[in-house]
């Protein structure tokens, strides 16, 4: 009860002298808000990048070949040493078809999708004043199933396309629109050619799909490079890595599957089946949630970081409520005499100061709390992200601001407490 | 308690300053005198007679270097200092000649304060504050902060508080000293009232000897020793104020 009263007593005073209260919780308000901001932008980034890789694909994992590590050479932070007696990889090292597809036909029911691309490379395809920038890739069967391109004329690939490695091609509207004037059944069956680092590439067009200029924020203008696919085998023949094998692929797992349990499993059959030799190199399988939880730790370093920094300003804050408070107990030498002259124990005079200077600090820290709401969801709208506040921040900010009132008013507080009241009475 | 009973009694105060320095010097030679219950008590003394030091003992604020002091039955000079405050708070009712009312804090609430430190609800505090008030004619003006107050009226406030855990003893220091006459005058009406309707046992201290004499005993103090004791005119002037 003697708080409820301290805490009215405390925000009277506060009231009485408006400039001096602001100016007091100034240092507090300017060190939450810092912290609130910054958490509310690393809580909108986290959102935001857990999202988009959701999207992307939770069930997706990546099957590559990676050095074997021996704890001689590696350390936590997964630096080589020793690199010179490592043989560089090879393409013996990769991973066959043929181990694929036992491994297929092994885990059929785990797999809905596996995804093979080859990159042929940036180029451009000219034709007279004509021109038009493309990344050529190569994609097998699943992979433009699962990417599943909007086809706004023609058709997609065919068995037939993949099997016998045809030169066909889908192009986008977009580049329609630059080397066809936007005529598609002038495009439908002719041959482009593209020029990549020097080299010549023919392929004929069976069909158009929508460029998706949604992912990316910029805006899409005539010269942006859009995907031109063609079957994986084709890229593979004209890249001559048809035998090669493959250094990575991506696996889609079905909704039922646990993808991160399944990634053990996939390592596991590899590593026993097929690079139990290999002194060098092994698989290993990273799935999309352990590469989310990697981001969302590296996000929440950095964030806490600049908050420590933010933090900073706190006890810059908290040093000046204690001034300030020595500065009060000073002016209201008199009172604290007259109270205890009226019966007010230490305790009680200690309870009114540190009271004082908590709810200082708290209404401080709840003025920072909102500004820093609003800086934060500003700055990660303006940074192109949904803002999404940080509950937690704010709990911890309040709890925050109250110790630091409860720290910085412990000892003006147990001084005015030790006041002698004669002499505090008799102060002028 | 019946009346008449000592209420306050001093037994051979000594009060020395700088104790175990060169400067050390005493304050108080050995101070004897007793209080009954429902007394008006002056005690008068000019500046420099040791008059503060003696009523800081009196009020409890400090101890006595030796000597006995027993204030309704309780012995203050081995009291601890928690003890000490819970003494002021029940049973010594303060008035000071600056009205010490806190700052930006209303008549009211000012009033309650010594009540609160007592522990007692906000309902009961709040009634008996105004009860209090009415009492010193303030119910008019129990809502204003003391800078909205007149020098009287503050006194008035402050006497309302002084009352506000019926204590044993109101010990006033100079209670009009800061006030016109008139005025004084008024405040002065108010403890004889409250000595004669309510039977408060009173400690006037002062030094005024007109003052004094409204009251019903002086004691006398000059250098730090009691230099006599008579009786005041309280009997004479009472019935010359029924008039």
């Amino acid at each position: 009860m003697l708080i409820m009263e301290n805490v009215l007593l405390a925000l009277a005073g506060l009231k009485s002298n408006i400039m001096r209260s602001l100016l007091t919780m100034l240092g507090i308000i300017i060190g939450i808000a810092s912290v609130i901001a910054i958490m509310t932008v690393g809580n909108s980034i986290t959102v935001m990048v857990n999202t988009q890789m959701q999207e992307m694909g939770a069930n997706n994992l990546t099957v590559g070949v990676s050095a074997k590590s021996t704890s001689e050479e590696t350390t936590s932070s997964g630096l080589h040493f020793g690199a010179g007696n490592r043989r560089s990889m090879d393409t013996e090292d990769y991973i066959t078809d043929d181990m694929i597809d036992s491994f297929l036909e092994e885990y059929s029911d785990n797999i809905k999708y596996t995804l093979l691309s080859s990159t042929v490379g940036s180029g451009t395809a000219i034709d007279g004043d004509l021109y038009a920038y493309v990344n050529v890739v190569g994609y097998n069967e699943d992979y433009m199933e699962y990417n599943d391109p909007e086809i706004l004329a023609g058709r997609t690939f065919i068995e037939k396309d993949y099997e016998n490695a045809q030169k066909v091609c889908i192009v986008s509207n977009y580049f329609v629109n630059n080397m066809f004037e936007g005529d598609t059944s002038a495009a439908l069956g002719s041959a482009v050619e593209i020029s990549i680092n020097g080299k010549y590439y023919t392929y004929y067009i069976v069909g158009v799909y929508e460029y998706d200029d949604s992912t990316w924020s910029s805006d899409s203008t005539e010269d942006t490079t859009t995907d031109l696919y063609i079957p994986y085998d084709t890229a593979r023949t004209q890249l001559h890595t048809i035998n090669d094998g493959y250094e990575s692929f991506t696996l889609i797992t079905t909704i039922d599957t646990d993808s991160e349990e399944f990634a053990d499993t996939v390592e596991t059959y590899f590593n026993t089946m097929y690079y139990s030799n290999n002194d060098d190199y092994e698989v290993s399988v990273t799935s999309m949630a352990s590469m989310i939880e990697s981001m969302t730790t590296m996000i929440g370093t950095i964030e806490l970081a600049l908050a420590i920094i933010a933090g900073i300003s706190l006890v810059v804050g908290g040093i000046g409520v204690m001034n300030i408070m020595l500065v009060s107990i000073t002016e209201r030498t008199k009172e604290i005499g007259t109270r205890k002259a009226l019966g007010a124990t230490n305790g009680s005079i200690r309870l009114q100061f540190i009271t004082e200077s908590v709810v200082i600090c708290i209404m401080g820290g709840l003025i920072g709390i909102i500004l820093g709401v609003v800086l934060g969801s500003v700055a990660a709208t303006y940074m192109g992200y949904s803002a999404s506040v940080s509950i937690s921040a704010i709990i911890i900010a309040v709890a925050f601001s109250m110790a630091i009132g409860i720290f910085f008013g412990y000892y003006p507080a147990n001084k005015a407490a030790k006041l002698n009241p004669i002499e505090a009475l008799r102060y002028e | 308690m019946a009346a008449g009973d000592i209420m306050l009694d001093l037994r051979d105060i000594h009060k020395s300053f700088f104790i175990g320095t060169p400067n050390e010097f005493e304050v108080l030679h050995g101070v004897n005198f007793s209080v009954r219950e429902g007394e008006f008590v002056s005690i008068v003394g000019q500046s420099g007679s040791g008059k503060s030091t003696l009523m800081n003992i009196i009020g409890a604020l400090d101890r006595p270097t030796s000597g006995e002091y027993t204030l309704d039955g309780v012995d203050i000079e081995k009291a601890k200092d928690h003890e000490l405050s819970i003494l002021r708070n029940k049973k010594i009712g303060f008035v000071f000649q600056t009205y010490n009312l806190i700052a930006r804090t209303n008549a009211i609430k000012n009033v309650e304060l010594p009540m609160m430190y007592a522990g007692i609800g906000r309902a009961e505090r709040n009634e008996r504050a105004k009860m209090l008030l009415e009492q010193v004619g303030m119910t008019n003006r129990m809502m204003h902060n003391p800078d909205e107050l007149s020098g009287g009226q503050k006194q008035r406030v402050a006497i309302a508080r002084a009352m506000a855990n019926d204590p044993a003893i109101i010990l006033a220091d100079e209670p009009t000293g800061a006030l016109d006459s008139a005025t004084g005058r008024l405040i002065m009406d108010i403890f004889h009232k409250l000595h004669e309707e309510q039977g408060k046992t009173i400690v006037l201290i002062t030094h005024s000897n007109e003052l004094s004499l409204e009251t019903e005993r002086i004691i006398t103090l000059r250098d730090g020793d009691i230099r006599g004791e008579s009786k005041g005119q309280w009997e004479t002037i009472k019935e010359d104020l029924a008039c």
